[in-house]
């Protein structure tokens, strides 16, 4: 399409192009079933972490080797989490938000390097991420605390008469939840990722090419820790949200 | 630099803008390829599809098979750990149990030592004494033998030199041709010999 402009200025920008949802076989329409790049990149994050945390513990060793050390790190990590943010009877959803940071942070991770296809810059996944403990927590916390749940909108240590606005701020806040934890992850993604694309096209003119490929290694290595943060903060945002519906009470 | 950078973004924009118009002209695929593919809703019902089934794959080997495990291997080793500190303190209050009674058998033995040293001190002196004594009643013994033989020798002694002295008396006598008077001879032999020997 645009390839006499290239020829001409020597540049490429696609850096959406990476996001594009293909068909794996032929150039069909996506439909629902459709394998996809996306199929083929959530299949791949899946055998990773079978890898690191099945394949890496078949030796159930007391003296574990490296990836069995670094399985248990990240099963410690996650199972402190819950325990101090959300509390002990938590522990029962922890395989759950396990699952989260796993796939989050694989899916991030994997999503670095060329030529692959982060699943998490899609807000349709992280959407449903995001929902599904948006819906799973409000659920938790009327079954666990009844109709003493809204008290987590009814601020009681603040005057009467606040009450109300508070009650509507919160519950404002409660509902815009889904959306900033969806797309805080899914913005995250895509920009790192688009940014990284950009700088690596002006690596086409060779005046500024060192410039750029520092730029990229720079932002490349931002990316990885922006990686694990978001991860991160997904996960402990889900145990924030949690222990809110576990106890409610301010 | 900045000229350039500049340069670069306004043909990016141009590179843009005729890709949309291209999109326009008609292919679908590069109508998403321009935009935000993040927005084409086309592609949700895949992606939750297959995202549901990865999550739902991850949940249950993490649930049944890793996390269990995992938790198994650090509970055991917890515990190996507290086995084997409790194992150590055991070890280590019998190695000073150990270490005391080596103390007090070694005081004992010395205590023991002292008394067989003390014991066998007492039995030599005793021994030593009795063969002090035996030596001393047999040199006592000797010493009185020797004195009665001594005793023996001069009272032997002094009844020969008075026979020699007599008979040297006697043929002195008869040498100056005088008659030997045996009484006259004894008597003064022995007025002699009195104040010499005895």
């Amino acid at each position: 399409m645009a390839t006499e402009a290239e020829e001409a200025t020597g540049l490429s920008f696609h850096p959406m192009e990476q996001f594009l949802v293909k068909p794996l076989f032929g150039d069909g329409p996506v439909h629902w079933y459709t394998p996809t790049n996306v199929t083929l990149w959530m299949f791949i994050t899946v055998a990773a972490i079978v890898a690191l945390l099945v394949m890496g513990t078949r030796g159930r060793a007391i003296v574990p080797n490296r990836v069995q050390s670094v399985a248990e790190l990240a099963y410690g990590m996650v199972h402190k989490m819950v325990e101090d943010v959300a509390g002990k009877d938590a522990l029962k959803y922890f395989p759950y938000i396990m699952t989260l940071f796993m796939f989050i942070t694989f899916s991030n991770m994997l999503g670095l390097l060329p030529k692959s296809f982060t699943t998490t810059s899609h807000i349709a996944v992280t959407g449903v991420l995001a929902l599904a403990v948006f819906i799973s927590v409000t659920v938790i916390g009327f079954v666990k605390n009844g109709t003493h749940f809204l008290g987590l909108f009814w601020v009681t240590s603040a005057p009467l008469a606040l009450r109300p606005i508070l009650a509507v701020i919160e519950v404002i806040s409660y509902f815009v939840r889904p959306v900033s934890h969806s797309i805080r992850l899914a913005g995250n993604m895509m920009a790192g990722h688009a940014v990284i694309k950009v700088f690596a096209g002006f690596a086409a003119i060779a005046a500024i090419s060192p410039l750029s490929i520092l730029a990229v290694t720079a932002v490349y290595g931002l990316e990885v820790l922006v990686s694990f943060i978001q991860a991160y903060v997904f996960t402990i945002l889900t145990c924030v949200y949690l222990k809110d519906a576990l106890h409610p009470a301010h | 630099m900045f000229s350039l950078l500049q340069e670069a973004a306004t043909t990016a924009a141009g590179h843009t803008e005729e890709a949309a118009a291209t999109a326009a002209a008609g292919a679908e695929a590069a109508e998403s390829a321009s935009g935000m593919p993040q927005l084409d809703f086309s592609t949700f019902p895949n992606q939750i599809f297959w995202l549901v089934i990865t999550l739902g794959v991850l949940y249950w080997v993490l649930s049944r098979i890793a996390l269990p495990r995992i938790a198994a291997v650090i509970s055991d080793r917890q515990g190996a750990i507290t086995g084997d500190l409790m194992a150590a303190e055991e070890f280590k209050q019998k190695a000073k149990e150990a270490e005391a009674a080596y103390d007090k058998a070694l005081a004992d033995a010395r205590v023991e030592a002292g008394k067989i040293v003390a014991a066998n001190r007492a039995e030599i002196q005793k021994e030593l004494d009795a063969a002090i004594a035996r030596a001393d009643a047999e040199i006592a013994a000797r010493t009185a033998e020797s004195e009665k033989r001594l005793a023996e020798i001069r009272t032997s002694s002094a009844a020969d030199a008075r026979e020699v002295a007599r008979d040297v008396t006697g043929e002195l006598v008869r040498s100056f041709g005088g008659k030997a008077d045996e009484a006259a001879v004894d008597q003064a032999v022995d007025s002699r010999m009195k104040g010499t020997v005895q």
